[in-house]
């Protein structure tokens, strides 16, 4: 728990933050970035939080057991889109040409469009979920467990 | 060889990252020093598979408002990304188990924490 | 005993790492039959503007299972080695 000073800063800029995230992971067929850079700029908001609000108040709003839903939800989603185009090969992009998501742009440098790439946007959400859920778990566990090794002693 | 021995620079820092880890890891004995060792082993890896990839004068390999010229390899960069995510998985449940071993033996010497010895 | 094994084996090993930083391809210039077939095609084929993000989903997309089961994998150890034991009331 740090001064007051600190606290209202941090729940100014984690809007910010997590909006930036987002962005990355929504965009990733367009511009560099894609499922794990969004999910890792998410996790350092909720380390964020972590840091600033101390891990025993962000325990109280923040589960372990809603983090394992949204990771699991991620990966099956994932595997789910990969089983999609099986009457051809696994991992096959069956949506390009398609109504949903399906424009092919033109050759050369463009402005990008952002109803492209068929199948894409969906794993870049999928797998982006999956590594959100997956650093945040890792962080809440171990600031949850370092508090209590210092009560202990 | 026509062109002579070419004299890379990125590589030579490579060379010098995995040898500096290597010494790292054969020569210390307080654990945190040796998931260091382990971190720039992982960093001096990614280093080499990003410069296998760059060609002279190139741009990223991305359509999107791109400038003029010859683009960069894409495939080792995405290899670099998967070893980027696994290092740091590997990296998380390393500090996992030293945290572990202090609260059950008391230090962190590699050397005094053989309780199945003898 | 120790530091004389230690000095003559890593001497061995970083030899062979600088004769592979002179032997290997000079740098900008790499072979790259695969790589031009890739970025030539990949506004037809996938219809992304982002060469990498193709690579990582649609022609490797494989890889990028295993690289999430590893994720999966680590994640679940961390949680598990930090449980903490239920009192019973």
């Amino acid at each position: 728990m740090m001064s007051k000073i600190v606290r209202t800063m941090a729940s100014l800029l984690i809007l910010f933050v997590l909006i930036y995230g987002l962005y990355i992971i929504m965009h990733g067929h367009l511009t560099p970035g894609g499922g794990f850079q969004g999910g890792a700029v998410f996790a350092s908001g909720i380390a964020l939080l972590i840091v600033a609000f101390g891990s025993d108040n962000v325990h109280k709003s923040l589960k372990e057991h809603h983090l394992s839903i949204l990771e699991s939800g991620g990966a099956l989603i994932f595997i789910g889109l990969a089983f999609g185009g099986l009457a051809i090969v696994f991992f096959y992009n069956f949506l390009v040409g398609s109504s949903i998501f399906g424009h092919i742009p033109p050759s050369g440098p463009n402005p990008g469009d952002i109803w492209t790439a068929g199948v894409i946007p969906f794993m870049n959400i999928a797998v982006g979920l999956k590594v959100l859920a997956g650093l945040s778990a890792i962080l809440l566990v171990m600031a949850l467990a370092t508090t209590l090794m210092e009560v202990e002693e | 060889m026509t062109q002579g021995i070419p004299f890379n620079v990125p590589f030579l820092a490579v060379a010098a990252l995995i040898g500096i880890a290597f010494y790292i890891i054969l020569s210390q004995r307080n654990l945190i020093k040796l998931v260091m060792g382990l971190s720039i082993l992982a960093s001096g890896v990614n280093l080499f598979l990003i410069t296998l990839g760059y060609r002279e004068g190139g741009v990223a390999p991305i359509y999107t408002h791109a400038p003029a010229g010859i683009m960069v390899l894409p495939v080792p960069q995405a290899l670099t990304l998967t070893s980027i995510v696994i290092a740091v998985a590997c990296l998380a449940l390393m500090l996992s188990m030293v945290i572990h071993i202090y609260r059950h033996t008391g230090s962190t010497d590699s050397e005094k924490s053989r309780i199945m010895k003898g | 005993m120790r530091k004389i094994a230690i000095a003559v084996s890593l001497s061995i090993f970083i030899a062979f790492l600088i004769a592979t930083a002179f032997l290997i391809h000079p740098f900008g210039y790499p072979p790259s039959e695969m790589d031009d077939y890739i970025i030539e095609n990949t506004q037809s084929e996938t219809g992304a503007n982002n060469a990498v993000t193709a690579v990582v989903f649609d022609y490797r997309g494989f890889d990028t299972l295993g690289e999430a089961t590893i994720l999966f994998t680590a994640v679940t150890g961390v949680v598990m080695l930090f449980r903490r034991k239920k009192r019973e009331k």
